[in-house]
């Protein structure tokens, strides 16, 4: 299969993730179209890494997943804490650094 | 003589003061050992002035010699160095003399105070600052002097920092001494301007040299000299800037005794004798002299309707002073450092007195409020009288003897000089004789509950008083007999240029009339005051214009203290500092303040807002990047 299909495809799951972070209010909705960008990124990196034959694009996969693993961890941590002081987790809620 | 003796007499003051500075905690339990080091100090420093003035007398050369290299730069050097040569060893003499018996005489008199190791201390300092202002070589250390015995001077007077009228004199005598000092330093610019050095002797020797006068001419000395001659108009509370010296009175008597009539005030006097060439070649000493007699007249006419024995002091060392800046002026300089001398021992002699006056009567200085005090206190009582004769020229005692050459020498320059000169010989004895007539004699008007432990003062007192009458008695007679030939003469010759003013007319007639003029103002004194007290009020408008000092103070009040006031209040703080200066803060922090409220907008505290601005950041720069490189 041509490489232009899994680019287009991973370009559309990255606008899906940059609209569902600019367009959604929940906090964990926000999170997962961040995942999805994330993914999405990781899509264009193996097709383009099989298309040349190289390992590299594979490798930065690896750490992308690994990053992205980290930041879950941090993220949710936050979300349940905001929610236990707030009991909400609508980021529009959550503004008291507005100057 | 050598420059380590020197060294030591230098230093030992220095160490005093470190002493008890450093230590002063610790000696406070036992005054005795903190007087006794103050007093040891000094005493050293006694001794090898008088070793000092031994080897000159004995024909030793003057000594020029530096010390060590202080400040150097391309063009110039200044060194600490010292000249001591008869004028030097006089000033030694002077200075560790009477302050080595008025050390003495402190250990009684502070007996009790709370400051009594600060008090040495600060005395301390005070000798060994004036021992650098008269040993130095170059004008720049006699002005490290100058500016010492300024500060020690400041420290003394305020040195009861508790008492309001203390501290104002204190401050006063400081700022009217620094427009005196700002006038020195001129002089001093000045001077390096022209030679490029601050050394005397090269720059006597350049003076005297005749391309100096061909290049600069005359005009730069005429300036410099001038300029320094203001320096002692502040230093020595000539007119028009002798308003803080009858203030300075607040201070400790032995303080005034040493510093505000023996030793500092008279620096002016000689620092003009030091640059006895300058004056000589820019012909300034017609204004020097004019100043002083009319200071010596000015200041004795105040004198005399003064109530407070000290300030009737002060008056009198002011117009004192004025008769060495005579002396100096018509280029008689040995004639007014013998004034110097002989004054020095008389009035500290009489301070010291008034002193024991005050220690007896619990610190009471209204002489109306005293009356009797001979048969109380016999030892003050004649050796008051010891110096009151002696200032009052009476014949064969010390101010007969230098007084009168200062006059006679006035004479040869200008007879109206000598005219006033004699006119204030009177006043003096007359004011003297008055202080001493309502004080000593008379019927005692004395509180009773003061009267009770009214005593002569403890031997530490009294036995610096006896020492210092002897020679405030003897020592003109033993110098000065002989007039122009006299031994003082002879011993100072070398420091000074010489006279080209001789002394014209017959010594002995101008003997004569001092002294009919002095016997004349006790005289007068005597009819006035042996029964009567000086009334509380002033009677007539001129008792009451001498009354309140000219009201010179209130017109330096109204002419110059009020306008800086209302200048610094109106104009440098309402205008200056509030409107331009905080006008410029505020204005620079309401600015920040104005584009702050502007950005704050972008800060809406919205998650989503801040990834709208990052995206739409990342569209720009990929667009950029794609379609325009």
């Amino acid at each position: 299969m041509a490489l232009e299909y899994y680019l287009v495809l991973s370009a559309l799951l990255f606008t899906t993730g940059v609209i569902g972070v600019l367009i959604r209010r929940n906090a964990i909705i926000i999170f997962m179209c961040i995942e999805l960008m994330l993914n999405a990124a990781n899509l264009a990196f193996v097709a383009i890494s099989r298309s040349l034959g190289e390992a590299t694009g594979q490798v930065f996969v690896f750490f992308v997943m690994t990053v992205a693993a980290a930041e879950v961890a941090i993220g949710l941590a936050i979300i349940v804490s905001v929610f236990k002081h707030r009991q909400t987790i609508n980021v529009d809620e959550v503004n008291s650094l507005s100057g | 003589m050598s420059i380590e003796l020197i060294v030591v007499l230098l230093v030992a003051p220095l160490v005093g003061f470190l002493i008890n500075g450093l230590f002063g905690k610790w000696l406070k339990g036992s005054e005795k050992l903190s007087g006794s080091i103050g007093a040891l100090a000094v005493l050293v420093s006694l001794v090898c002035s008088i070793i000092v003035f031994a080897s000159l007398h004995g024909g030793a050369a003057p000594l020029d010699e530096t010390l060590y290299e202080w400040i150097t730069g391309e063009s110039f050097a200044f060194n600490i160095g010292f000249h001591v040569d008869a004028l030097t060893a006089v000033m030694l003499l002077v200075i560790t003399g009477v302050g080595f018996l008025i050390h003495v005489y402190s250990i009684g008199y502070m007996h009790g105070d709370e400051g009594y190791t600060r008090y040495f201390a600060y005395l301390n300092l005070f000798v060994f600052a004036m021992l650098i202002l008269v040993l130095g070589n170059n004008y720049l250390m006699m002005f490290v002097g100058w500016e010492g015995v300024g500060l020690c001077s400041y420290l003394l007077i305020g040195f009861w920092y508790d008492k309001q009228s203390a501290t104002d004199a204190g401050k006063k005598a400081f700022i009217v001494n620094r427009i005196g000092d700002f006038g020195f330093l001129l002089g001093m610019f000045t001077l390096f301007a022209a030679f490029g050095t601050l050394d005397f002797g090269t720059i006597f020797d350049a003076a005297e040299a005749d391309n100096f006068q061909k290049v600069f001419g005359t005009s730069t000395l005429v300036i410099a000299t001038l300029l320094l001659f203001v320096g002692a108009i502040g230093k020595s509370a000539q007119i028009p800037l002798y308003v803080w010296l009858p203030d300075a009175m607040e201070g400790p008597t032995p303080v005034s005794a040493l510093i505000h009539a023996a030793t500092m005030v008279t620096a002016g006097v000689y620092m003009i004798a030091r640059s006895a060439v300058l004056y000589e070649i820019a012909h300034t000493g017609q204004v020097v002299a004019w100043i002083g007699v009319l200071t010596a007249f000015f200041a004795a006419t105040i004198a005399l309707t003064q109530n407070d024995i000290k300030r009737i002091l002060a008056y009198s060392t002011v117009s004192q002073l004025g008769y060495m800046f005579v002396g100096v002026g018509v280029g008689a300089y040995a004639s007014g450092i013998f004034h110097l001398v002989t004054h020095a021992f008389f009035k500290g002699l009489m301070f010291l007195t008034a002193g024991s006056v005050m220690h007896a009567m619990a610190n009471e200085l209204d002489m109306r409020k005293m009356g009797g005090l001979k048969s109380k206190m016999p030892i003050t009582h004649w050796t008051f009288l010891v110096g009151a004769l002696a200032i009052a020229g009476f014949p064969f005692l010390s101010g007969f003897w230098s007084k009168d050459e200062i006059l006679h020498s006035a004479w040869g320059s200008s007879p109206i000089i000598y005219g006033i000169g004699l006119v204030t010989a009177f006043l003096t004895a007359f004011y003297m004789f008055r202080l001493i007539f309502v004080t000593f004699y008379g019927e005692s008007r004395v509180d009773s509950d003061v009267a009770s432990h009214l005593h002569e003062s403890p031997s530490v007192m009294w036995i610096p008083l006896a020492i210092l009458a002897i020679p405030s008695a003897l020592i003109g007679l033993l110098l000065g007999w002989g007039g122009h030939d006299s031994w003082f003469h002879h011993f100072t010759k070398g420091a000074f240029p010489d006279a080209h003013h001789e002394a014209s007319g017959n010594v002995l007639v101008f003997m004569v009339i001092s002294s009919v003029v002095g016997l004349a103002g006790i005289a007068f004194a005597w009819t006035r005051y042996s029964k009567r007290v000086p009334s509380d009020e002033p009677t007539g408008a001129f008792h009451r214009l001498l009354a309140n000092k000219y009201y010179v103070d209130e017109v330096y009040n109204a002419l110059i203290v009020q306008p800086v006031k209302n200048g610094s209040h109106f104009l440098l703080w309402k205008l200056v500092d509030n409107g331009v200066i905080d006008g410029i803060v505020n204005g620079v922090a309401a600015l920040i303040r104005f584009i702050g409220g502007l950005l704050r907008r972008l800060q809406t505290g919205l998650v989503q807002a801040y990834i709208i601005s990052m995206v739409l950041g990342i569209v720009l720069f990929l667009a950029y990047y794609l379609f325009f490189t």
